[in-house]
């Protein structure tokens, strides 16, 4: 792979504006990527990898600027091309996938339309040799069945499908080098497998240069030729995939990848024989239309589900987006009634409880929920938010204050910052919040659905190790819903894997993860990416 | 106050806040420039403005002081446009509020309320009421504020719609709050910054409603209110114009200064929306 390279950025700075929170989103990134070599962008939140990605495109929002440094593509420097001669880099020169490909895709216009728009764009092709080349170059990205594909919108596609389309279009003029910005990130972890498998075919049969940014090591370890790790703006490691990887020499980059949680379950814990929480035949369908002929569709989002949970113990359920898990999570919580089935805690049958007991009982189950931007009320202020569960079951305002504030410690916050309101705390801060205003009722019983999977991988290791502790100190029975199958493996007693509604296989966590039964067990946990690499990891740790 | 300080950055906006304030500002000085009852009868019917000193802005056809009217019908104008709005803002919020939040049959039922009130002109329905109800200052006011609520109702019940399945507020829900507490306490606070910014609207369409009433002679008498004056003037219009126009201006201004400010707090509370 000793290839000229294709891009490379020297002494790259880009100026935020005033009032961001530092001045420069990118400061003397220096990288270089080959032709037919896959170069990975880690880094966190913030780190400014995407706006290294937009900085290249020439995408930058107007108020950023670019104020230093060459980007040279092809023996030009990108910083110094018009607008015309950029656009006609954009496409043919350089592709870009991006994340979510439901926004990146016009819904109005079917996947054939949209493809074909590269190539009417950019090439005198006629209608017909486009049309062909377009089935073509769907059949390349293996979607299945591309003569219906064209057709469909992509509201008709599934997530993955539709990433496959967005992949096809940016490949469709063959462009040198591909920007990949967090491309599998929206997706089950079963088709981020399909789709790395796929850059990485088509990568190695066009020879193209591929930037690929992700937060995820495991995603890294599966895919990457060369890494480049970022930290606030500054690259502050780079080297082979190899290299980085196994002896990583900047300390940022060994606790990035020491935080990244194996997929091999901690010794088990002692289980009590006391069941706290059991879960018995739980059903939910959802009936929506049905209207003047149209026959109604049902969804049943969970069928005949049985857990359950001894006390003090953590259980994972585990699965990919719609099969049920957060329907399971909020029927136990009560936020949706099941239609059938019983959710026994402490000996009452929650399912059947009428709504007025429901809500002088809740102290006993408690929920954390998963966007911790979402599940804060903007207008209140952190202290009142914990307070709020006490006060509405009647303890006096001026003593839950004063507790909320000894929570704040427990979950490892400032006391004194109480008085600020949510906007002013960070993602990880705000789901500690989030935390205590669920302990602050003393439940017996925690669900918490997707508690960190909003998270930044440091960030998401400090709040499963809080967790874990409060388990231990408080005695908290959990319920713990995760796509994560590592995060999974560390914090749960049990697990649970679901699929389309119904619970495929479950038992302790060493059980499962080591000797899946169901193939989809054994699927999810292929799946994961990196798991040659965490496997070495661990070994190495252990 | 981030608000505050976007507020004063758009010269319209400030601009605007002035020109109420002026108006406001009349509405406090009217009894002490004009001792007198405004309806008094002052000097000579139909003096053109900036011919007699005593009467800088001139007398109507029964030779009441045109000025001391202005000054006073900025009362009843503000008073009306406070008033009505509050009442169409409470109305609208709280079945809004109902209708979203609840949603189901409850929504349905508000709903096609709503929309009975939204296809009756609002006028043609203020107009029956007056004619029912009487035309005193009261009667007016509460009439205005009753046919101006749907709008503010559908507004509300919109937000209301987003914002009732939102984390925070099913996180209050698993606390244990009461539906009463989850619409007033969450998400009410939530939700009222469109509604705010929907109020100057409604405010100035009721000073405008109260002035079309008065033109047609169906407003309350005996109180100096422009809309009057502009009625007065109506049968001396093509001679002494003055007499329909100064109330004119007074009302355009007035409107306009209530709509800047309500633009200005929309640019100010939905900073997203000024980027644009």
């Amino acid at each position: 792979m000793s290839d000229a390279p294709i891009l490379s950025l020297e002494g790259l700075g880009v100026r935020l504006p005033k009032g961001a929170d530092r001045t420069h989103a990118l400061n003397d990134v220096s990288l270089s990527i080959a032709s037919n070599e896959i170069l990975c962008v880690v880094g966190e939140s913030g780190s400014g990898k995407s706006m290294m990605a937009n900085a290249v495109m020439q995408l930058l929002p107007n108020e950023v600027k670019i104020e230093t440094g060459r980007m040279m593509f092809d023996g030009h420097d990108l910083c110094a091309v018009t607008p015309a001669e950029m656009r006609e880099v954009r496409g043919a020169g350089i592709a870009m996938i991006f994340q979510e490909p439901m926004t990146a895709l016009n819904p109005l216009r079917t996947i054939g339309d949209q493809v074909a728009e590269m190539f009417s764009v950019h090439t005198r092709l006629s209608r017909a040799d486009i049309n062909a080349r377009v089935l073509a170059l769907l059949a390349d990205v293996r979607i299945l069945d591309p003569k219906t594909a064209a057709k469909a919108y992509p509201h008709e596609l599934s997530g993955g499908q539709r990433q496959r389309a967005m992949i096809a279009m940016a490949l469709a003029l063959d462009p040198k080098l591909l920007i990949a910005d967090e491309p599998t990130t929206a997706l089950d972890v079963t088709t981020q497998a399909q789709i790395l498998k796929l850059i990485r075919d088509l990568q190695q049969r066009k020879k193209t240069a591929v930037l690929f940014i992700t937060h995820d090591f495991g995603v890294v370890a599966e895919i990457a030729d060369r890494v480049v790790v970022m930290q606030h703006g500054k690259i502050v490691e780079q080297g082979t995939a190899e290299a980085v990887l196994n002896h990583p020499t900047h300390p940022y980059t060994r606790q990035l990848i020491a935080a990244v949680p194996p997929l091999k379950a901690p010794p088990p814990r002692p289980l009590s024989s006391d069941s706290i929480l059991t879960i018995a035949n739980v059903s939910k369908t959802y009936r929506t239309g049905g209207f003047l002929g149209r026959g109604p569709r049902v969804t049943a989002a969970v069928k005949d589900a049985s857990l359950h949970l001894p006390k003090g113990a953590t259980l994972g359920i585990v699965g990919e987006s719609g099969s049920g898990k957060s329907t399971l999570a909020r029927c136990i919580v009560r936020l949706i009634d099941p239609d059938t089935g019983a959710i026994l805690i402490d000996g009452k049958n929650w399912a059947k409880m009428p709504r007025d007991e429901v809500r002088r009982e809740t102290q006993h189950i408690q929920m954390v929920f998963q966007d911790p931007f979402a599940s804060l009320n903007p207008r209140r202020k952190a202290a009142e938010l914990v307070a709020q569960g006490p006060i509405v079951h009647g303890t006096p305002r001026a003593t839950a204050i004063a507790e909320a504030k000894k929570l704040f410690e427990l979950v490892g916050l400032d006391p004194s910052a109480g008085d600020r309101f949510p906007h002013e705390f960070s993602g990880g801060q705000r789901q500690r919040i989030g935390l205590a205003r669920a302990l602050a009722l003393k439940p017996d019983v925690l669900v918490a659905d997707e508690p960190v999977s909003a998270l930044d991988v440091s960030v998401q290791a400090q709040v499963l190790k809080l967790l874990g502790e409060l388990r231990e100190r408080l005695g908290l029975s959990i319920v713990f819903i995760t796509h994560d199958l590592r995060v999974a493996a560390q914090v749960c007693d049990l697990v649970a894997v679901m699929k389309e509604g119904e619970i495929v296989e479950h038992g302790l966590v060493a059980d499962v993860f080591g000797s899946p039964q169901h193939p989809y067990t054994q699927a999810l946990i292929a799946a994961v990416p990196g798991g040659e690499f965490s496997a070495q990891h661990e070994a190495a740790v252990s | 106050m981030d608000a505050a300080k976007r507020y004063f950055r758009s010269p319209a906006a400030v601009i605007g806040l002035v020109l109420l304030l002026v108006v406001i500002a009349m509405a406090i000085s009217a009894g002490i420039l004009y001792p007198r009852d405004p309806l008094a009868l002052a000097g000579r019917p139909l003096v053109w403005p900036f011919t007699n000193p005593r009467f800088p802005l001139g007398t109507d056809n029964s030779g009441r002081d045109i000025a001391a009217q202005i000054f006073y019908g900025s009362r009843i104008s503000l008073l009306i446009g406070g008033v009505a709005t509050a009442i169409a803002i409470a109305i609208g919020t709280l079945i809004g509020a109902f209708a979203g939040y609840y949603g189901g049959w409850v929504d349905n039922i508000l709903m096609r309320i709503t929309e009975a009130f939204q296809t009756l002109p609002n006028f043609v329905l203020l107009l029956v009421l007056v004619a029912v109800f009487g035309s005193t200052l009261t009667t007016v006011t509460i009439a205005i504020g009753v046919v101006s609520w749907p709008a503010p109702a559908r507004l509300t019940r919109a937000e209301f719609l987003s914002l009732r399945n939102r984390e925070f507020v099913q996180a209050g829900r698993t606390l244990g709050m009461r539906d009463l507490q989850l619409i007033l306490g969450e998400i009410l606070p939530n939700a009222l910054p469109p509604v705010i910014v929907y109020a100057s609207v409604v405010m100035a369409l009721s000073i405008l409603l109260e002035s079309a009433l008065a033109f047609l002679r169906l407003s309350d008498p005996n109180v100096a209110s422009w809309g009057n004056l502009i009625g007065l003037g109506r049968d001396v219009l093509r001679v002494q114009w003055y007499v329909s126009a100064i109330p004119g201006i007074a009302i355009l201004v007035t409107v306009l200064a209530v709509s800047l400010v309500g633009q200005g707090l929309n640019d100010a509370l939905n900073p997203r929306l000024k980027s644009r």
